[in-house]
């Protein structure tokens, strides 16, 4: 691994891997010293062009157990056009010698971009970016769910079944751990009004469904996505209120669950629109257990990705064979 | 003025013949024709070709001259082949005045590379809310007969209707940029499986092909002729052709690049692939190059989009829309309609010259290669290849999607009335008139 | 393990690739170095109460596992015992590709206890250096003892063991493979030289 961008670039055995770091990772927790010295003279920086405090709080805690050191690069401003531009930003970072930027932007594709440009040569961390992916978040998610439904030895999340509700078209968690738990071996049941469902979800390794109810009654989990109020106006749905009774996840729904299955979000949460205040804040409830384990996956990230010797890896500055490729025999 | 006679040219890839240019004209052709004091080219193996005509390209003078100026897009234009371009309105200010688009055709005449059609903007400022002087600008010496608020869609359908009126007056046509406003706001690629995954926000072959339906059925209803730029899907072919055997008066264009070009290149996020209309799928490219094959795709035309490097080398959201094509157009058209079967020299003289010239109504270009006609005439070599660099371009922008791409054939000469213009590959500097 | 088969009459044997492989520890020689290791441990500390071995992974964990058990037997009452990863805490990351981590299992509070470390190898002194680092994290031991089943010598750091199985005197250009049942095939100690290591077994 050389970067994080995208989960659909995991292998089982990474994610496994990944996770199998992060038990380790989240020991450290419990130890009267939080602390490795494992990436002891590392820069680690955070660059965000949106803000997102939990999420960089969350990385900068973990960059720091680890011993790294961390530099916090808010990027001012949601305007690409004004100001310094990406590769500006980055050509500084390498100079700098940042040896992994965690880079949250609101363009989907721009960690990717940051990657393969030939800007800058630090690993890459995808902490967020537009609508595409959230990598590290559907890691802890997924280590979360692995925690409490996975069968003791079991390392990976064969036959379990996940429900992701909400927003999925323009949600980067739908679509990491769609990747991800797929990946795993979990099956996933994407909900959403068909408004909300991303164009040719077809192709994705997961089921559908316009209705909540009778996906509940066979979920383990349920991750319940952020609805921003202004997908209203954009004539998504058509109320909150609406919106909240056929998708929302409230205590008489929950109800409808199998007894041990849990309830996720990635926050923040709108409580009362996709989740009721009793949902967040029952024993079924593992969001607050979401944020601890974000900070020991991304530990785990940080460790795998900085650790070792950095392996050489072919430039892409050329894309002409890639373009042959995909070209010939159109006709 | 040199004269020239050029050796063994392959007509069209028809006939093997000689060619004497003289005083601009093309005087004779046959076989062994005296040289005389005639400058002697050999064209042993090269085809001959009218003079390319681009109905759509993106010169950016006036105001951003950081991308093109006319003189570095003619330039571009004559490495490609072309004697003649129509020169898109969307300049700062717009081309939405005889002024403006005299200007424009001036400077071309300067130069000499390449002349210079301006296309002129249907609304003031391609504002989209008021029709422009377009009598104005046709009775200008620019003689405007394009008009284009290409980059943006006329989408309110009574002021389409109203320019498709108009221009009657002056026989004049509406190049339209088929996009439907408010299905593509915010839009970044081809809506499809892959816009989905990557999380960038779709544009729908629906919005384009809405935009064309309603178009030909205004064309029809007033009587009018109308030209779609750059069609891109298979349903906007499907429209054309229903169109067409109505009998109503269409005319369609296709460019290079959504000739041999997919959607999944923007899973690089190399925005060197965001272009408007979007790459397509390759079930897309298909129908696309079978109707240029069948006709019912009128026209090849480049949508040469100019862009300085800080405007792709960023974040595929951030980065403008546009490739350059110029001087790649005639390679990427033997590549996916020559070397394919699908269309043959006369086919490509017919797409890339003589139907553009109709289209625009230009007299002078795009006639065949004949005694007495204006020797306007390229002579291209179908068996080089080469790999795309974009450093090796004239043009003054790099934004080329062919690079590292081998593509095949090279433009050995061109000749602009009797001129060269390039030479053995290269452009020949003084030729300013 | 190699192609040595476990009824060969002779010690050494040639390697396919042209090396040797000769087993210096078999099953037997082991059980009674830990025996012995673990009667020393009692009597340097005047018994097992205060006691926590800490295997160091990999082989070491099941080396330790067994000491612990003997020492429960031998005192009667159970001494706790688990594993300590040093992989975070080693001062060659950089050198090589990202590793996966080892369990640490810290069975008890290890302030005013003495650790026993187990490895299967003591070589340069680089891993309990490690393992030094890493215990000061995890709490304030009276007392950090050190039982190795093989020292084969060439220390880089001033580091010695307080307990060894065998010292087994070694050139660089050789490696000693350490294999325990659980893990491996059979209890062995073998010297290769260094031409072929068949895979499997510890390397040291």
């Amino acid at each position: 691994m050389r970067h994080l961008l995208s989960t659909g670039d995991l292998s089982r055995d990474e994610a496994v891997l990944l996770l199998d770091t992060a038990e380790e990772m989240l020991s450290v927790a419990e130890r009267p010293i939080k602390k490795l010295p494992t990436l002891r003279g590392r820069t680690v920086v955070n660059l965000f062009f949106e803000d997102s405090t939990r999420t960089r709080i969350s990385f900068e805690a973990a960059a720091k157990r680890l011993s790294a050191d961390v530099i916090n690069f808010a990027a001012k401003g949601s305007s690409v056009s004004k100001g310094e531009s990406l590769k500006d930003t980055a050509l500084t970072l390498q100079a700098m010698g940042a040896d992994a930027v965690v880079i949250r932007h609101g363009a989907s594709g721009a960690p990717a971009r940051l990657a393969r440009a030939g800007w800058i040569d630090s690993a890459i961390l995808n902490a967020g970016d537009g609508s595409h992916e959230h990598p590290t978040q559907a890691l802890l998610d997924a280590f979360t769910m692995r925690r409490h439904l996975a069968p003791a030895g079991d390392r990976t999340l064969e036959g379990r079944r996940v429900a992701i509700v909400g927003d999925v078209l323009h949600s980067r968690v739908a679509r990491s751990n769609a990747l991800l738990l797929s990946t795993l071996g979990a099956e996933v049941t994407l909900v959403a009004p068909p408004t909300l469902m991303p164009y040719g979800v077809a192709s994705w390794p997961v089921e559908t469904s316009y209705d909540l109810d009778p996906v509940l009654a066979k979920s383990d989990a349920v991750m319940m996505l952020r609805v921003q109020h202004e997908r209203m106006n954009a004539a998504y749905f058509p109320s909150a209120r609406e919106y909240s009774r056929r998708y929302g996840l409230d205590s008489k729904r929950m109800a409808k669950m199998p007894d041990d299955a849990i309830v996720m979000h990635p926050g923040p949460m709108n409580r009362g629109m996709e989740i009721s205040a009793d949902v967040a804040d029952s024993t079924r409830s593992v969001i607050v257990e979401q944020v601890t384990n974000g900070v020991a996956v991304r530990m785990a990230a940080l460790y795998l990705l900085l650790s070792g010797a950095r392996t050489p890896e072919p430039t892409p500055g050329d894309a002409g064979g890639v373009l042959s490729d995909q070209t010939e025999g159109q006709a | 003025m040199t004269a020239y006679v050029i050796r063994n040219a392959n007509l069209l890839g028809d006939e093997v013949t000689d060619l004497r240019i003289v005083d601009g004209v093309i005087s004779e052709i046959g076989r062994d024709l005296d040289t005389g004091d005639a400058e002697v080219l050999d064209a042993d193996g090269l085809i001959a070709l009218p003079g390319l005509v681009d109905l759509h390209t993106h010169l950016r003078e006036p105001g951003r001259e950081d991308a093109e100026t006319v003189e570095t897009g003619t330039r571009a234009a004559a490495v490609g082949g072309f004697t003649l371009v129509h020169a898109m309105a969307n300049t700062d200010p717009v081309a939405d005045t005889a002024g403006v688009v005299e200007q424009v055709w001036r400077l071309g005449r300067e130069h000499g590379f390449c002349d210079v059609a301006p296309v002129g903007a249907v609304t003031v400022g391609l504002g989209g809310s008021t029709l422009a002087e377009l009598g104005a600008m046709a009775d200008s010496a620019a003689h405007v007969r394009v008009f284009s608020d290409d980059g943006k869609c006329v989408s309110d359908a009574v002021l389409m209707r109203r320019a498709l009126e108009y221009v009657k007056a002056f026989d004049g046509v509406i190049a339209q940029h088929a996009q439907e406003p408010r299905l593509t706001e915010g839009a970044q690629m081809n809506e499809g499986e892959l816009s989905g995954v990557l999380g960038l926000t779709g544009w729908p072959a629906v919005a384009e092909e809405a935009i064309i339906a309603r178009d030909v059925l205004l064309a029809e209803h007033v009587g009018s002729r109308l030209h779609v730029c750059h069609l891109s899907t298979r349903g906007s072919v499907e429209i054309v052709r229903w169109a067409k055997s109505r009998g109503i008066d269409v005319t369609a264009e296709v460019t290079p690049h959504h000739l041999l070009l997919t959607d999944q290149l923007a899973a690089t996020y190399d925005p060197i692939y965001k272009v408007n209309p979007p790459l397509r799928t390759a079930d897309d490219v298909e129908a696309l190059r079978e109707a240029l094959a069948e006709g019912v795709i009128d026209i090849v035309a480049t949508d040469h989009a100019p862009h300085p490097s800080e405007d792709k080398d960023c974040e595929w959201a951030a980065a403008a829309f546009g490739m350059t094509g110029l001087e790649t157009a005639l390679s990427v058209v033997q590549h996916a309609m020559v070397d394919t079967g699908l269309l043959d020299w006369a086919g490509v003289a017919e797409r890339m010259s003589a139907a553009p010239a109709r289209i625009g109504r230009v007299a002078t270009h795009g006639r065949p290669i004949a005694a007495g006609e204006p020797a306007n005439v390229v002579l291209y070599d179908p068996r080089a290849t080469r790999v795309v660099e974009p450093s090796d371009s004239v043009s003054r922008s790099r934004n080329t999607p062919y690079r590292g791409m081998e593509l095949p054939g090279r433009v050995v000469a061109t000749f602009l009335r009797g001129r060269p213009t390039v030479l053995h590959g290269a452009v020949v500097e003084e030729v300013a008139a | 393990m190699s192609a040595h088969t476990p009824d060969s009459t002779s010690p050494a044997s040639s390697d396919p690739a042209g090396g040797t492989s000769t087993v210096v520890l078999d099953a037997g020689d082991i059980s009674r170095a830990l025996t012995r290791i673990t009667h020393e441990i009692i009597e340097k500390n005047r018994g097992s109460s205060r006691v926590v071995v800490l295997g160091i992974p990999t082989r070491g964990v099941e080396l330790g596992r067994r000491v612990a058990e003997r020492m429960s037997e031998v005192d009667g009452h159970p001494v706790p015992y688990g594993s300590l990863d040093i992989t975070m805490y080693r001062d060659d990351l950089r050198m090589k590709p990202a590793r996966a981590l080892e369990k640490t299992d810290i069975p008890v509070d290890l302030d005013d206890r003495v650790v026993v470390l187990v490895d299967d190898v003591l070589f340069s002194g680089r891993t309990i250096r490690a393992a030094l680092d890493a215990l000061n994290d995890l709490g304030r031991p009276r007392a950090v003892q050190l039982a190795v089943l093989v020292d084969r010598g060439h220390r880089e750091l001033p580091i010695r063991a307080d307990f060894v199985g065998k010292n087994l005197p070694t050139s660089l250009a050789e490696q000693v493979k350490v294999a325990v049942s659980g893990l491996d095939e059979r209890d062995e100690v073998r010297i290769v030289s260094a031409r072929q290591v068949a895979p499997g077994a510890g390397t040291r």
